[in-house]
């Protein structure tokens, strides 16, 4: 996706390009290539026996993830339809959010969903059409997930969705030569990266970037900013608390949180490198935003690790490259919070065949199989927080680094909050997050997300 | 396949179309000889039908929806009302709308009169008019993403050996005549201005060419007879043009008035309603359909219905009255 790879990468992507062939031609025993197959044909599909035979089965599956990225979804799912006999039919578009929710009040819903957040997967189980996951599905999930990933796909209390895909918010872009030639070192703590911040500002740059439009979505980089912040300044049960609304939204916390953002966002000394004073992270694309740190305009910018596709075509994205990131640093070296999202396997349809699916997609195997698919057809783009997972299927270094932080023991996992909180609330919360960086004060901002808050 | 599929659907839609219009034309004609009054039925009823389903109903379901709460759960009366009126935000969606109803009808009429007067009879008219007139051919979303571009921002340091370049036009004119760019559709609240702008920029095509024709209608003897009372100028313009194009003035400033009034495609455009310049039609919208709350967004639709209507009725009554001339 971001057009580069390291030397390292091509060769791991044609060993993982290979194995996933081998697999591919283990699997597809049983047809007319029998005879080609040579290392124990059944061996893998041994691991698909107990979905038993499903010839002539059809599974829909309705995604919003379009091409590239859908072709190694499409494949990861072959295996499967070797083994079994199922077919899958995989189907996506764009308008999926809105999309998913008419199909689903209209009675004609896929049979599977993949859905990008919480809030959508709870607004789909109030229309009453949704299933709740098998036995395998959710043994599959306590063995290979971190329990907080199984509380995002419940709602209620009942588990309804497996976490299928996952990334990585809580990074930093940077450019690794700049820092090289200035003597700059990756931060561990958030001293560090307030010195860091002073230190660069002292060379008569503006440290940090950042663009918060985003069309009707504008703000919500901020609001992400600030998630990140309470999870570092405050502890991941108060981020919790908060999120849930057990705590007030603009109580001490979360003020001393946003101010912390503030420090670093509404700071003439440290923003906007490339772009102007504090108010043009208003009217900076956030896809824009980071860019200033190949001119060395910029130094440091904080974004998900999906930010990897919006470098220009041709610009390294490694270590040693034109740009990497770095994990954006807690109180403590130790501690390890970690902002990031995902997407639940979420099921319309309780037939054995969707159930087998489901299970598979839960499975360890499907996320391996998955990773070198993506690593194969799309150069990577794509992790999972299944422990299962097997980091020599990842080619991309963003993916490594992601998935090294996300998979790191003393990792604390939230999902992103704003995806969370009701509607209205996430409204309120991007909407006041602009209006902070051009000029309001934090408590007004706050109080009028609090205030927008529906009352239930 | 799902082209196909696509298409096929399609293709019945437009063939049941047909054949429904097919019916009600052979019945027409079945009964024309039975007598005017039944065939007048057949040609009201469907329109009717089509009013009360696709118009009467929706209005009267919005305004019912406008007395309960955010969930469509309980009844809360006048609160989203009071809303409207009462919380700062919502006040300035208020005043954003009363500033677009003011400046832009009167500017954009004003700008559309006096061009409309200079050239007319001038060599050139034709190609004159046209210049102003192009803009009316835009869409206000594709206007507005031009202006977008005009007010573009980047920084300039003159300390900085380089910066980066202007893209936006007037940025760039700002930084010719030696001055500092602006964020121009940030800084509140003079950013209202600048979209209102945009608004200008294409409805005054509309006043010049319809007040153009009124000039050119007004008879010559009475310009003849002012002439010869000695009547020129500021005068002549004072006295027999405004008095006489006075009703086509009425309904060009209200058809631009309810325009601005309804105002959306450059509001959402240009700034999503953020930094203070939301008006009432972009803020029904994202109340309903971003913030959940269509309670609010539905009284924000009837209070816009309600802005509306007696504007519409005077247009029309002046409309009437400029025809019966």
């Amino acid at each position: 996706m971001n057009g580069t790879r390291t030397r390292r990468g091509y060769k791991a992507a044609a060993a993982a390009g290979a194995g996933f062939a081998l697999l591919l031609a283990g699997c597809s025993g049983g047809g007319g290539g029998d005879d080609d197959s040579t290392a124990e044909p059944s061996a893998d599909c041994a691991d698909f026996e107990s979905y038993g035979d499903l010839s002539g089965k059809t599974i829909s599956i309705y995604a919003g993830i379009v091409a590239p990225e859908d072709q190694p979804y499409i494949d990861s799912f072959k295996p499967f339809e070797d083994c079994t006999g199922a077919t899958v039919d995989y189907q996506a578009d764009k308008q999926f959010e809105q999309q998913i929710l008419v199909r689903a009040e209209a009675g004609n819903p896929p049979d599977i969903a993949i859905v990008p957040q919480p809030g959508l997967l709870a607004q789909l189980v109030g229309t009453g059409t949704v299933v709740a996951a098998g036995e395998g599905t959710a043994a599959n999930v306590d063995e290979f997930w971190d329990p907080a990933w199984k509380e995002y796909g419940s709602v209620d209390g009942t588990f309804y969705a497996a976490p299928s895909g996952a990334s990585v918010k809580s990074l930093v872009w940077y450019s690794p030569a700049q820092f090289e030639e200035n003597g700059w070192e990756i931060p561990t703590t958030l001293d560090d990266l307030q010195a860091l911040s002073d230190d660069i500002a002292g060379t008569g740059i503006r440290p940090w970037c950042a663009g918060i439009a985003s069309d009707a979505a504008t703000g919500w980089p901020v609001t992400d900013w600030m998630e990140d912040m309470m999870l570092r300044t405050a502890g991941p049960e108060v981020f919790d608390q908060w999120i849930a609304h057990e705590i007030p939204f603009n109580a001490a916390e979360p003020t001393a949180a946003l101010d912390a953002v503030g420090g670093y966002l509404k700071n003439d000394e440290y923003v906007n490198g490339g772009f102007g004073d504090v108010t043009s992270i208003a009217s900076t694309a956030f896809q824009d935003a980071g860019l200033p740190i190949l001119d060395g305009q910029c130094a440091l910018h904080r974004q998900a690790s999906f930010y990897a596709a919006n470098w220009p075509e041709g610009t390294e994205v490694a270590e040693d490259g034109d740009v990497f990131a770095f994990y954006l640093p807690s109180e403590t070296a130790d501690d390890r919070p970690v902002l990031g999202a995902g997407e639940f396997v979420t099921l319309f349809a309780d037939r054995p065949e969707v159930q087998a699916l489901a299970e598979f997609w839960s499975s360890d195997t499907w996320a391996n199989i998955k990773a070198q698919a993506s690593s194969e057809l799309t150069g990577g783009g794509w992790i999972t927080a299944n422990t299962g997972l097997d980091q020599e299927n990842l080619v991309n270094p963003i993916d490594i680094l992601s998935a090294d932080i996300i998979l790191d023991e003393n990792a604390v996992f939230r999902f992103d909050g704003s995806d969370r909180i009701p509607a209205a609330a996430n409204s309120a919360f991007w909407k006041e997050a602009t209006a902070w960086i051009t000029g309001q004060s934090t408590s007004d901002t706050l109080d009028k997300i609090e205030a927008a808050w529906p009352a239930s | 396949m799902q082209l196909a599929e696509k298409f096929g659907t399609m293709m019945v839609a437009l063939l049941a179309f047909i054949a429904v219009i097919g019916l009600i034309l052979f019945l027409v004609a079945v009964l024309e000889k039975r007598g005017v009054r039944r065939v007048a039925w057949f040609f009201v009823g469907p329109t009717a039908l089509l009013l009360l389903v696709g118009l009467v109903y929706p209005a009267a379901r919005t305004v019912v929806r406008s007395f309960f709460d955010a969930a469509n759960d309980a009844f809360i009366g006048l609160d989203n009302y009071s809303a409207i009126f009462t919380s700062p935000d919502q006040l300035v969606v208020l005043r954003n709308t009363v500033l677009w109803v003011l400046v832009a009808p009167f500017v954009a009429t004003a700008v559309g009169l006096l061009y409309a007067i200079i050239v007319d009879g001038a060599r050139g008219e034709g190609f004159a008019k046209a210049l102003i007139f192009l803009p009316m051919a835009i869409s206000f979303v594709g206007a507005s993403i031009i202006w977008k571009f005009v007010y573009e921002y980047r920084f300039y340091d003159p300390d900085l050996a380089v910066n980066p370049q202007q893209i936006g036009l007037l940025n760039q004119v700002v930084v010719w005549l030696g001055g500092q760019p602006q964020q121009f559709l940030i800084s509140e609240p003079w950013n209202n201005l600048f979209l209102i702008v945009v608004m200008i920029w294409i409805q005054a095509g509309f006043a010049m060419t319809i007040l153009s024709a009124a000039i050119k209608a007004i008879p010559a003897d009475i310009v003849e007879a002012a002439r010869l009372d000695g009547v020129s100028g500021v005068r002549m313009f004072r006295f027999i043009t405004v008095p006489t194009i006075r009703p086509t003035l009425v309904v060009v400033l209200t058809t631009i008035a309810i325009g601005s009034l309804k105002v959306f495609d450059i509001v959402r455009t240009m700034t999503g309603g953020l930094f203070g310049t939301s008006v009432v039609a972009n803020e029904f919208f994202t109340q309903s359909f971003s913030a959940g709350n269509q309670g609010l967004g539905a009284a924000l639709a009837v209070l816009l219905f309600v802005l509306v209507v007696p504007i519409i009725v005077y247009n029309i009554r002046q409309l009437r009255a400029s025809e019966a001339r």
